[in-house]
């Protein structure tokens, strides 16, 4: 088996541990590192009295990546004793390390995340290199796992219980050097590679006989342990306290990583490990983490890699951006390509409108220096690439615009023709449209192939999506600038083909029809908004309707309405025209619709709403509120395949978590069809179900089973659906 | 021979204030359960000890002072024969009940004859929950369960059942006048014995936790209790996730209105009626039947009302056919909810008041219960009464007494 681990000892007595694996771009938690780090440990113990340290570091750019996530997605329960071998040996090789009686300082050139800071916890010291990219943490929660070579043993002996739970365990976040400095999982941060390493000879020479603070016979746990009255007192409220911060979502990682933290912090340090493998191996063999890997890992990689880019193609770079329309989405859209260095050009109609442009980014970028993410010269750098102007020759010489003007088509058309004369010849011509066709869209102008859509999601800072929409007539040049473009200024673009509504918007509208309308049968609200909470929903649907404002909603469903023959009127309709019309409740920005708002801040829902609950609308059960919402979007994106507006499963996964809040858990929309109990059959005997209660809309696809079995899926999701 | 199982004596302590200001904050729980067995060999000098066959108490939070089985430790410390065993019990807020309830099947089972039934509690000295249990603090248990405290539970009950505030404080108010009614007019006096110390003086002769000056207004100015816990913690969303269809919880109960902690002791003295015979002790009543039911656990609160249920289904009775009922004041929307679930008339509930007032020493409660509605039968000239608590955990437990 390949070795991974480098070992040389130098004439002062320290080894250095290099983390080199040749066959792989990062080092990651497999089995020949497991094989390398056996035989490192070996020879360590075996020449230890030559040994005066040890320093634990890596040939990589990165320190070490983690898991080894294509052999995890595959864990089936059958696996589970070798899992449980695997898991043992790792962690007693690093128990081996840390208490060989020599100091080991862990030299963290690069970032540190899951198995590689579990292996920096393992050493006595731990000194970060401050590399602009660099990243530690313990991210395992967001892929549905947790650190199980240590990570959650340690981090509570370390930090305490409260402590190792809130800062590192539950939130997964990837941290600076400076913030795991101060969050306190690492010891000392450094400015350059040869301070790194002279540091780590320095503490090793001034600390020869270190040993881990829970190994001494004075260690108390920071904090106390659950058997300590003070700890035990606020115990009850920390499983609560997840609940709440989860929104009532049932997700096994995070509950394992409290349930493995608690259990461990009142064992010693071996049981605890067993506590923590045995907890691991429950989530490995589980579906959820392989739908969260399969999407948050394979997915993101294969969609920021550029899957759905053509190739072949010359797509020169955009270099300055035009953006029409400074409301919210153009000033969102001109910060971001600002960001990236792009110059950015935004009209609006006035000085002052378009200014409105500058004052965001100002905004954003003053938020960015008082927390330390941007130097002064930094902001000023962004903010001198954003123009702002009434006037149309100001575009001149702008290589691709981005038009984020009122949604009317007419008005669209306009701006467009406008512009046109002005901008650099073959520009990228690319509105930010949610709903109208792109088709349509570029009979406005005179080059079509050059047009497309390009349509991001508020808060643009924020949202990391952005669907990219080809038209009948877009070119695959287009396509690859505007693919290029979103990857510049750092957004995960996903392609699909033109549709009213494209994926998302179209998906999601599904998913607020299937909420509003049971409230219109007579569900209580509340439950609607519990039940898609539950569901792993980040926001309920009707807070959600409320945010994109029903008038909007109203106006959109009406273009549907015009634009095709067989548009089906629903219930939902019905109440979103008697709140907007009959109620006068448009939504958030006017302080009424679903909820009532005080100053912004959302409220207790409107009374008026409880006249509508029945009895029947209290008997549908919770699950059936909860499938109602799952099925009515993922049955929608089912058909987006069918019918072409989606190219990929990848893309609808994706597209779905990151753009219109598909729970995370289920690892996006088709995939959830994958995974639910049954596979596609079992799912589609559910959708039958539901189409028999609740009407045809539920109604399957006929060849869904088959269809989605001949497909590709990846080929480790498909051995956890059985 | 199976016989009936008959009460033939019921004594309690007075309730002490459950706080380091208490008058029983400086008397150990042991001592408050050897002096009620002096009091029940005095106050029944047939009563022969070598006939005794057990001591059954129940204990909330059995740890330090009150671990270890105290049951045993308190029956060879008041100098019973060897031969009579101890055991300590937990059903929570029933424990008192619940042991009153297992000796009671234990006479009827034909085994045994003669047993001491109680509890115990000294909250000032032992404070709740500092037991711990995988329910509150194991996190798989306690998200597996939608734990939430009490407090939020009874407040959860206020809200479903769209008790306001006004309602759950007029309850309140209600148990003040009861119980200082029936103070005032003896109801109390014949199973009430005082706690003296070793010297003979007395330590408490009343119950300490009344208020008697309570108002409308004085309930009206107490701020909610469970509202930050609730909101800070995360116990309302739990309860809301599984009660999904309320917006949020009206929190309502508050010191005023939610059972007093105290410390006290009480004891039954339960036997065949071949022994009653045999040791010339008349009895007082007879237990008729008893249950427990578990009822949800988010809820907590609920469980008297399947309990009362499957008692009374196992004496063959109705509702109607209860004349009083003494059901633990844990919060008042609990009673409240009681009431109304059953139909009852309001007069017919807590006529002497209830733990509001008087206070909950937590494992004792269910045996001064007993006590309170044998007296009150007697007093009343009446014939049957229900005595219930609900419980931690969602349960309940009933018993159905009838006067001899």
């Amino acid at each position: 088996m390949t070795n991974t681990i480098r070992y040389d000892r130098g004439a002062d007595g320290i080894v250095t541990l290099t983390l080199d694996d040749p066959d792989q771009s990062a080092n990651i938690m497999n089995q020949a590192y497991a094989t390398s780090m056996s035989a490192a440990l070996d020879r360590l113990e075996a020449e230890r009295d030559e040994v005066t340290g040890v320093v634990v570091t890596s040939a990589k750019s990165t320190f070490f990546a983690g898991g080894d996530l294509p052999r995890m997605i595959r864990a089936t329960r059958a696996d589970a004793p070798e899992l449980a071998e695997v898991l043992d040996t790792i962690k007693r090789d690093l128990r081996r390390l840390e208490t060989l009686g020599r100091p080991v300082v862990a030299a963290i050139n690069g970032s540190a995340l899951g198995g590689g800071l579990e292996i920096a916890l393992a050493c006595h010291h731990r000194i970060a290199l401050d590399a602009p990219d660099s990243r530690l943490g313990l991210p395992e929660v967001t892929l549905g796992l947790l650190p199980g070579a240590g990570g959650v043993t340690r981090t509570v002996r370390m930090l305490g219980l409260a402590a190792a739970l809130t800062t590192v365990l539950l939130t997964g976040r990837r941290m600076r050097p400076a913030d795991a400095l101060a969050v306190g999982i690492v010891d000392e941060v450094v400015a350059t590679p040869t301070e790194l390493l002279d540091r780590a000879r320095a503490w090793i020479a001034a600390n020869p006989h270190p040993s881990q603070p829970w190994d001494r016979p004075d260690y108390r746990m920071p904090g106390g342990t659950p058997a300590s009255r003070s700890l035990a007192a606020q115990l009850p409220a920390f499983p609560a306290t997840l609940r709440k911060q989860l929104k009532g979502a049932r997700l096994p990682a995070p509950e394992a990583i409290l349930a493995t933290a608690v259990e461990g912090a009142q064992v010693d340090l071996e049981t605890a490990f067993t506590v923590e493998t045995r907890h691991l191996i429950g989530l490995l063999t589980g579906q959820i983490a392989k739908n969260m890997i399969g999407a948050f890992f394979f997915d993101l990689k294969a969609v920021n890699g550029g899957a759905a880019r053509p190739t072949d193609v010359h797509a020169p770079p955009v270099r300055r951006v035009a953006v029409l329309g400074a409301g919210m989405m153009g000033a969102g859209i001109a910060y971001a390509c600002a960001s990236a260095g792009l110059d950015v050009v935004v009209r609006d109609v006035t000085p002052e409108a378009a200014g409105r442009a500058r004052e965001h980014a100002e905004r954003l970028l003053a938020r960015r220096v008082r927390k330390g993410r941007a130097t002064e010269a930094d902001a000023r750098a962004v903010l001198g690439r954003i123009t702002t102007t009434d006037r149309v020759d100001a575009l001149a010489g702008c290589d691709a615009v981005i038009e984020a003007v009122f949604e009317d088509p007419t008005l669209k058309k306009a701006v467009f023709a406008e512009v046109l004369p002005v901008l650099a010849p073959g520009a990228l011509l690319a509105s930010n449209t949610s709903t109208l066709p792109i088709t349509g869209l570029a009979e406005g102008v005179d080059r079509p192939a050059d047009f497309i859509g390009m349509h991001f999601f508020s808060p643009v800072d924020r949202m990391p999506l952005l669907e990219i929409v080809v038209g009948a007539r877009t070119s695959d040049t287009a396509l690859a600038r505007a693919f290029d473009l979103g990857r510049r200024i750092g957004k995960t673009p996903i392609v699909v083909n033109d549709g009213r509504g494209f994926f998302t918007s179209r998906v999601i509208g599904r998913f607020l029809d299937e909420a509003v309308g049971m409230v219109a049968e007579g569900v209580p609200a509340a439950s609607v908004e519990q039940a898609a909470l539950q569901a792993g929903y980040p926001t309920g649907p009707l807070a959600l309707a409320d945010e994109v404002s029903l008038t909007l909603i109203q106006r959109i469903r009406r273009q549907f309405e015009d634009a095709s023959e067989e548009f089906l009127p629903l219930p939902a309709h019905r109440l979103v025209d008697e709140l907007v019309d009959a109620y006068d409740r448009p939504g958030r920005a006017e302080g009424r619709g679903f909820y009532s708002y005080d100053d912004g801040a959302r409220g207790r829902l409107w009374p008026g709403l409880a006249d509508l609950v029945t009895d029947a609308g209290r008997a549908v059960p919770f699950t059936d509120l909860q499938e109602r919402m799952l099925f009515a979007e993922a049955l929608d994106a089912l058909r987006c395949l069918d019918e072409g507006v989606l190219r990929t499963e990848t893309d609808a996964n994706i597209g779905s978590i990151f753009g219109i809040g598909f729970p995370a858990w289920t690892g996006g929309v088709i995939r959830y069809v994958r995974q639910y109990a049954g596979g596609p059959a079992g799912f589609a005997a559910r959708a039958a179900e539901l189409a028999d209660r609740y009407g045809d809309r539920f109604t399957p696809p006929a060849d869904l089973v088959d269809r989605l079995a001949a497909s590709a899926a990846h080929p480790g999701e498909l051995a956890g659906v059985a | 021979m199976p016989s009936e199982a008959y009460v033939f004596d019921a004594v309690r302590t007075p309730r002490g204030r459950g706080r380091d200001t208490g008058s029983l904050h400086g008397v150990k729980p042991i001592s408050l359960v050897v002096g009620l067995i002096d009091a029940l060999r005095e106050r029944n000098p047939g009563l022969d000890v070598g006939r005794l066959e057990d001591l059954l108490l129940g204990i909330v939070t059995p740890v330090g002072e009150q671990g270890g089985n105290l049951a045993r430790a308190a029956a060879l410390l008041a100098g019973l024969p060897d031969q009579v065993g101890g055991v300590q019990l937990n059903r929570f807020c029933a424990s008192g009940l619940e042991a009153v309830n297992t000796a009671a099947a234990r006479i009827r089972s034909g085994w045994e004859h003669l047993l001491l039934a109680g509890g115990v509690e000294s909250m000032s000295r032992v404070p709740m929950g500092s037991d711990g249990g995988a329910w509150i603090s194991d996190p798989q248990t306690t998200l597996a369960t939608s734990f939430v405290p009490q407090g939020i539970s009874a407040d959860l009950i206020a809200t479903l059942e769209g008790f306001t505030r006004d309602d759950v404080d007029g309850y309140a108010l209600r148990s003040q006048e009861r119980a200082a009614k029936a103070w005032a007019g003896g109801h109390f006096a014949r199973s009430v014995v005082p706690v003296r110390d070793d010297n003979g003086l007395d330590i408490l002769t009343v119950d300490e936790h009344p208020r008697p000056d309570t108002t409308r207004e004085t309930l009206a100015r107490l701020t909610p209790s469970f509202a930050a816990l609730g909101e800070a913690a995360g116990f309302d969303a739990v309860a809301l996730q599984k009660f999904h269809w309320l917006e949020a919880i009206d929190h309502v109960h508050h010191a005023g209105n939610s059972s007093g902690i105290v410390d006290g002791a009480a004891l039954v003295l339960i036997g065949s009626e071949q022994v009653g015979q045999d040791l010339g002790l008349t009895p007082r009543a007879r237990i008729v039947s008893a249950a427990v039911s578990g009822a949800d656990p988010t809820l907590m609160l609920t469980g008297p009302i399947p309990a009362t249920h499957k008692a009374l289904a196992a004496a063959g009775l109705t509702v109607a056919d209860i004349d009083l009922f003494e059901f633990n004041e844990a919060f008042a929307a609990v009673v409240l909810k009681y009431v109304r679930d059953l139909g009852l008339d309001p007069d017919r509930v807590n006529v002497n008041g209830g733990a509001i007032a008087l206070g909950h020493p937590l494992g004792a409660t269910g045996a001064m219960l007993i006590g309170t509605a044998v007296d009150e039968l007697e007093r009343r000239d009446l014939r049957r009464a229900v005595v219930t608590l609900c419980i931690g955990g969602g349960m309940g437990v009933a018993t159905v007494l009838e006067r001899c």
